[in-house]
């Protein structure tokens, strides 16, 4: 397990660790209520998204949408566009990724260094603008291909055909799968993979609750809803607010030594609940979730130090997950 | 009862203003129609008119999404926290989006998607 011929060929595999300290006590004679954690930021760029994008492009290899010395137009600065700019180099296509002309210096060093070109949307106009540009210049260059990881079948698929059976795999006895819910990806793949293989698994989504700036750009019927969701894979859906993140990814470094990004931290704080919930009621539960990414990147918000109240204020208005 | 409702910006024009306004009802259904009882209008833009929950609205019961408790049918209990929120995009968009809002806060909020990028490669 420890060699491979390419970076490709190491995406996936990650461990699933215990988590004996922050997994709840419970009473003498009781069934036991256990955390795991799958540590995806052992991925070859360092989050989940290496196997959306791997699948994604070689879906579109094999459709024919993509030959070789073809571009790729992603409008993202976020995981996906890293783990894209790592695959295109690697499979020899050029990586056009859309973004806000203020993005963080870091996010463009960084997508730069993998090999990504980048076009600027205005600022102004926020992801909605963003979204907006990379249609126009999609329409402008119909032969660059979009992969839309939002629509992408490729996405959940990676997470049907990888992180499920890897899951079961490690962890036979699962009882609760807990994922974050962006893309949706991740929870609509895994979870259609465990819901056939385990009766009774609770497929559990944990969703960003971000500061009210977020929210204030949009319109109810302008709201959005990625297409590869699907409702009935999920048994639970939570929202879970800034501050509760920061507290449990503050607690999973503290306490199992995990360094990991906020998005993370959502995803702990519902899988605690459920967790909770299994003690309350002399259940056994052995709950997975997902540790996205690590907590690098996230660094220079500052809200791994100082109160809870100060990283509440360094977050707000960002869409930290 | 009394249970507390947070509304999100967008929707504010109904409450006066107000971020959080209170109500009471043994389901979510009821609750709306209460708070549409003092706040004229606001159920309309929360409730189709096939009788189920806008596509683009989430509400959460003390964080936990009310389509997985029933919908319009879910209990509710003295001293809940309700939250109304429009859906959005996140996952991998984030930040992107985040350093936009960050930088230009509110005023984002008034420029209408049909604004002409100016698409520059760098």
């Amino acid at each position: 397990m420890a060699r491979y011929d390419s970076l490709l060929d190491a995406c996936g595999g990650t461990p699933l660790v215990g988590l004996p300290r922050l997994s709840p006590v419970v009473p003498e004679g009781a069934p036991p209520v256990r955390l795991w954690a799958k540590l995806e930021d052992r991925n070859p760029t360092g989050s989940i998204k290496d196997r959306a994008a791997l699948f994604m492009v070689r879906r579109a290899e094999s459709d024919g949408r993509l030959r070789p010395g073809d571009t790729i137009l992603e409008p993202t600065s976020g995981n996906t566009g890293i783990s894209l700019a790592m695959v295109a180099k690697l499979r020899g296509y050029r990586l056009v990724c859309v973004m806000p002309e203020n993005v963080s210096t870091e996010r463009v060093q960084l997508l730069r260094m993998y090999g990504a070109e980048i076009i600027f949307s205005p600022a102004a106009g926020g992801s909605n603008q963003a979204v907006a540009t990379a249609k126009q210049i999609s329409a402008e260059h119909p032969d660059w291909v979009m992969l839309y990881q939002y629509g992408n079948e490729a996405n959940a698929r990676a997470h049907f055909e990888t992180t499920g059976p890897e899951l079961l795999q490690d962890l036979p006895t699962i009882t609760h799968f807990v994922a974050g819910l962006g893309t949706t990806g991740t929870l609509m793949g895994t979870g259609r993979y465990l819901r056939e293989k385990v009766d009774g698994i609770q497929i559990v989504a944990a969703e960003p609750r971000y500061g009210e700036l977020v929210y204030g750009l949009r319109n109810i019927d302008e709201g959005y809803v990625p297409e590869l969701y699907d409702a009935t894979v999920l048994t639970r859906r939570f929202s879970v607010g800034t501050r509760d993140a920061v507290l449990r990814t503050r607690q999973l470094v503290e306490v199992e030594g995990i360094f990991a990004g906020f998005s993370t931290g959502a995803i702990l704080h519902a899988a605690l609940a459920v967790a909770h919930e299994a003690v309350r009621d002399g259940r056994r539960a052995d709950v997975a979730f997902v540790v996205c990414d690590g907590g690098w990147k996230y660094l220079s918000t500052g809200a791994y130090g100082g109160t809870l109240a100060d990283a509440e204020e360094a977050l707000e208005g960002q869409l930290w997950a | 009862m009394a249970i507390e409702v947070r509304i999100p910006t967008i929707l504010r024009t109904y409450t006066g203003g107000a971020k959080v306004v209170e109500g009471a009802g043994d389901t979510l259904g009821d609750l709306l129609t209460d708070l549409d009882s003092r706040h004229g209008g606001l159920r309309a833009r929360l409730v189709t008119d096939a009788g189920v929950l806008h596509r683009f609205v989430n509400v959460y019961v003390n964080d936990e999404d009310v389509r997985f408790l029933g919908a319009l049918d879910a209990k509710l209990n003295d001293g809940d926290s309700v939250t109304i929120l429009p859906a959005v995009a996140g996952g991998a968009f984030g930040f992107a989006a985040a350093a936009a809002i960050a930088s230009h806060g509110a005023a984002a909020a008034v420029v209408p998607p049909s604004v002409t990028p100016r698409a520059v490669v760098r």
